[in-house]
């Protein structure tokens, strides 16, 4: 399941979709991302101003394209039972949800390393775009190059395909 | 007719978040597509000439500006992304 969506989700539903969905798993990992209460874009460092919210904003169409790519693979380089990818798009506050990974798996390495492959072409590779707006002003978030390291980091053990 | 999106800080930049384009007679690539906008229009069109700031997708896949074009693609110019 991937969802491209506005409202806040329930992890405990999400968790139970896998449970149902993964028969026969021997765990599920899970990720869910929060919008930070401070983050300085410049120094990338939790510091004042205080974040007031972000504004996600996306490429409708593509965004559904790439992420279903990414669980593709994923699928394709480890034994995944259940998947469930959830990115939330529009206006976010602090300590808001903003992104859920959830595996499920026969074993539990196939499930931590598929959540975080999904995680790290996430960042980098669907066309999600944040804008953080603090009492100082509005500004977009930079790409990081720690975030297009972490995603290549998988292509030394194999050779993907991936977009992007 | 082309029809080109812009996303983010470029549709910001730029003041304009969708428009149709007649692809030009002479025009094959991306790049070449670039660059007649800027001569049509110079700044802040310029913009898109950064590869290493403006990313490009034909029909929602990533391409570089070695990519060649019909005429009736849907085409987005974007910065690199950040969500998660």
């Amino acid at each position: 399941m991937i969802s491209v969506q506005r409202d806040d989700f329930d992890i405990a539903e999400q968790y139970r979709a896998l449970r149902e969905e993964g028969s026969n798993a021997g765990g599920i990992a899970t990720f869910t991302g929060l919008v930070r209460e401070f983050y300085d874009p410049e120094t990338v460092k939790n510091t004042e101003p205080r974040v007031e919210s972000l504004t996600l904003e996306h490429y409708p169409g593509m965004t559904e394209k790439v992420l279903a790519d990414i669980v593709a693979k994923a699928r394709a380089r480890w034994d995944v039972l259940a998947c469930r990818v959830i990115h939330r798009i529009g206006e976010l506050h602090a300590s808001d949800q903003i992104v859920y990974v959830g595996v499920a798996s026969t074993h539990r390495g196939d499930a931590f390393a598929a959540a975080e492959f999904i995680m790290d072409y996430l960042k980098t590779s669907a066309p999600f775009w944040k804008k953080q707006n603090t009492s100082a002003g509005s500004e977009w978030i930079e790409s990081r190059t720690a975030d297009h390291v972490a995603r290549e980091r998988w292509n030394d053990e194999q050779g993907l395909d991936v977009q992007q | 007719m082309l029809t080109i999106n812009y996303f983010a800080s470029i549709r910001e930049e730029l003041g304009t978040g969708t428009e149709s384009y007649p692809l030009p007679a002479q025009i094959r690539t991306v790049g070449d597509l670039i660059d007649s906008i800027v001569d049509d229009r110079g700044e802040p069109w310029t913009a898109l000439q950064d590869s290493s700031r403006v990313l490009v997708a034909v029909n929602q896949t990533i391409v570089d500006r070695a990519c060649e074009l019909d005429g009736d693609e849907e085409i987005a110019f974007f910065p690199p992304m950040t969500g998660g």
